[in-house]
């Protein structure tokens, strides 16, 4: 399984980051190979839309799984149209994740937020 | 006369001055382009005679024609178009309405839908004709329902058109008074209103509007509205003082200039000032 | 660290006031003006030196080389946002220029680019063991939640070991709102009691509700309409919001911050009132 998680730093010391869309970079680990790759996260600066474009760096990286600790809706879709799974990260560590996700012991995020533009219904 | 009010800040009293301004002068038009946040019609309560939605051109992709080249996710500047199984996924609350993807597609897969963004209402109290416009929350921009309420009216020699902009410098408030004939920049008495005022005041000179100012809810200490307008040579149409009366009609969004005698002249006086001042303005520019 | 996010739908509520009196009371040595269109926490709660700055890239703007452009008219034609001027050269308006590309595009001969554009100024204040963060849109600008979102970053990034910080929100329920409140870990609404002004405290509830964040409400200038005031602590007991006090009208605020200052820096109604709402709001956060 290919392991996609938004991390603060280039290395696996890094801490996960709190925002996905605008993370400065991603983590791909490989369950299979136990092989690492970071990448850049472009879609940081992007004045808007930038879950959207988040979210297609990584179907198009082709991971199976995202592990964050929050995701807009319109990320969220993205991933979910790729049938990408998305999990709720636990702490901040990228070992302690990806030992809970391998055993199990992660939860499916059903937290998603809405997007920066939203249509909601009047109160 | 177009004449259009604005403020940098919040809650400075626009919708106050227009609405009571527009209520005196009679045979006027009110259009209330805040269209985020319209509060006009709580004091007009208006009925409405017609009502017209908005919309914009957002676009579908024929998936049995496309093939998959992505150029338009490639090309959207706004991150609006998507890409996964085989499929374009669009963002309809980020498109920004260009067009582009549909000019750019390849095998022409992409045509337009319309999508509803919002509604103008119109409506009338007494000789008022009420203008507003309301965007649907989660819509990326109110800029083509301004326009629309700013097209619905044509200047009418015989009407005062009055338009309630939005708070701040952005976008929205441009749209609102690129065809205003005058400006009234409304400040109140505090630092944040003064940092805010010079805002709207460097957007009117950019526009080369001419303008003035109305200072409200004035109170009897040192006023830095004040101040500034004396340093910038920006002319003081009239002051409204603090006065707790008019404070709890307006938050009752009661018309003052319809529950006091005192209240109507004191904007009828503001009024003919501000007509005075504007038609100077506008000879001397021609 | 916990976040303290101060939020009220309609504009001129006073949460900037409510922000430097809490800034004040907390001792705080994080926070941030997150109303990037029309900053005011620096004129009351600024920490007087100079600030790093750094400029802000939003949507690229398009540009025109008159030397290549044959004034053929495509460009105008297609352009959605009436952004092409028309005279003897052709010419891009800055300001209704949306930067979608599709001038670009259309342009038969290469004539014009998208160029990256300043849309504003991030500023960083450090003093001493105090970090304050904010940023000005340029006038004109469109959406600002990535700046926003610039502006509590850069918070973040400079804070080291703090407890609490506070960040003063935008008015409205739109984007840059919606910027502010994400990862906060509370919200604190500053309610008017008018008509209004009630229509857009409810609004932004509602869009503060869907982030899960912890809501308190208070209410700013109560004593202004007793009637509207009432309306608003009962709309909180009904539906489970926790109303933490309000705060009366006082000539005297004005005076404070037009010298610069918090309402707790002086003694007044205003500032006792707000010192109440202050550890009733902390207590709920730090809960």
């Amino acid at each position: 399984m290919r392991v996609a998680m938004p991390v603060d730093k280039k290395n696996m010391d890094s801490s996960i980051c709190v925002s996905f869309g605008r993370t400065p970079y991603y983590l791909i680990y490989d369950t299979n190979t136990k092989k690492s790759e970071f990448i850049d996260n472009s879609a940081a600066t992007s004045p808007g839309g930038a879950g959207i474009k988040a979210a297609q760096i990584l179907v198009d990286k082709k991971a199976d799984i995202v592990i964050t600790p929050r995701c807009g809706e319109n990320a969220a879709n993205v991933l979910i149209s790729a049938d990408i799974k998305i999990f709720k990260s636990n702490g901040s560590s990228i070992k302690g994740n990806i030992d809970a996700y391998v055993s199990g012991k992660l939860n499916l995020l059903d937290e998603i937020h809405p997007g920066f533009h939203r249509h909601e219904n009047g109160f | 006369m177009r004449i259009a009010v604005l403020s940098g800040k919040g809650g400075a009293g626009k919708t106050l001055l227009c609405v009571n301004l527009a209520v005196v002068a009679k045979k006027s038009t009110y259009i209330d382009c805040d269209v985020e946040e319209p509060n006009g019609h709580l004091f007009f309560k208006p009925p409405i005679t017609k009502e017209k939605e908005i919309s914009i051109k957002i676009p579908e992709v024929d998936k049995e024609i496309c093939n998959g080249c992505r150029k338009c996710v490639e090309f959207c500047n706004y991150n609006a178009l998507a890409y996964a199984k085989d499929k374009v996924i669009v963002f309809d609350e980020i498109c920004h309405s260009c067009g582009g993807c549909m000019i750019l597609c390849p095998e022409k897969a992409i045509s337009e839908r319309d999508k509803v963004i919002g509604k103008i209402k119109v409506g009338s109290f007494e000789e008022v004709m009420v203008l507003t416009g309301i965007l649907n929350t989660g819509e990326v921009s109110g800029i083509p329902i301004i326009n629309e309420l700013l097209l619905e009216n044509r200047p009418d020699k015989n009407r005062t058109i009055f338009i309630d902009c939005p708070p701040g410098s952005s976008c929205s408030v441009m749209e609102s008074i690129k065809d205003a004939d005058y400006c009234i920049l409304v400040a109140e008495p505090t630092l944040f209103g003064v940092h805010n005022l010079n805002m709207v005041y460097e957007l009117v000179k950019l526009f080369n509007k001419p303008f003035g100012a109305v200072l409200n809810k004035c109170l009897d200490v040192e006023n830095p509205a004040e101040e500034f307008c004396a340093e910038n040579d920006i002319k003081i149409l009239g002051r409204i003082p603090f006065d707790k009366e008019l404070g709890i009609l307006n938050s009752n969004a009661k018309i003052a200039v319809r529950e006091s005698k005192e209240y109507a002249k004191q904007f009828s006086s503001l009024l003919d000032i501000i007509f005075m001042e504007a038609r100077n303005e506008a000879a001397t520019n021609t | 660290m916990k976040q303290l996010l101060i939020l009220s739908g309609k504009g001129g509520t006073g949460k900037t006031t409510i922000a430097s009196a809490f800034i004040k009371l907390l001792n705080a040595k994080a926070y941030a003006d997150c109303d990037v269109d029309a900053p005011n926490l620096h004129l009351v709660a600024g920490p007087g030196k100079e600030p790093t700055k750094t400029d802000y890239y939003g949507i690229p703007k398009a540009e025109i080389n008159s030397e290549v452009c044959i004034a053929c008219g495509e460009c105008k034609q297609r352009c959605r946002f009436d952004a092409i001027i028309a005279n003897d050269l052709y010419k891009v308006d800055y300001y209704a220029c949306e930067g979608c590309g599709v001038c670009q595009i259309v342009c038969p001969f290469d004539a014009i680019t998208l160029k990256p554009a300043v849309a504003g100024e991030l500023m960083l204040y450090t003093d001493k063991d105090r970090v304050f963060s904010t940023a000005e849109l340029k006038m004109g600008s469109g959406n600002s939640g990535l700046l926003v979102s610039e502006v509590k970053k850069q918070m973040k990034d400079a804070s080291d070991n703090i407890d609490i910080a506070l960040i003063d929100g935008s008015p409205g329920i739109g984007c840059p709102v919606i910027a502010s409140l994400s990862g906060v870990d509370m919200v604190l609404i500053v309610a008017e009691p008018s008509i209004s002004g009630i229509h857009d405290m409810k609004r932004i509830i509602q869009t503060a509700a869907k982030f899960g964040t912890r809501i308190a409400v208070c209410i700013n200038k109560y004593d202004t309409n007793l009637e509207n005031t009432e309306r608003i602590e009962k709309f909180c007991m009904d539906q489970g919001l926790s109303f933490v006090g309000k705060i009366p009208f006082d000539s005297d605020a004005v005076k404070a911050v037009n010298n610069g200052q918090s309402i707790v820096d002086i003694d007044c109604r205003s500032g006792r009132a707000v010192k109440e709402i202050y550890t009733k709001t902390i207590k709920i956060l730090l809960n």
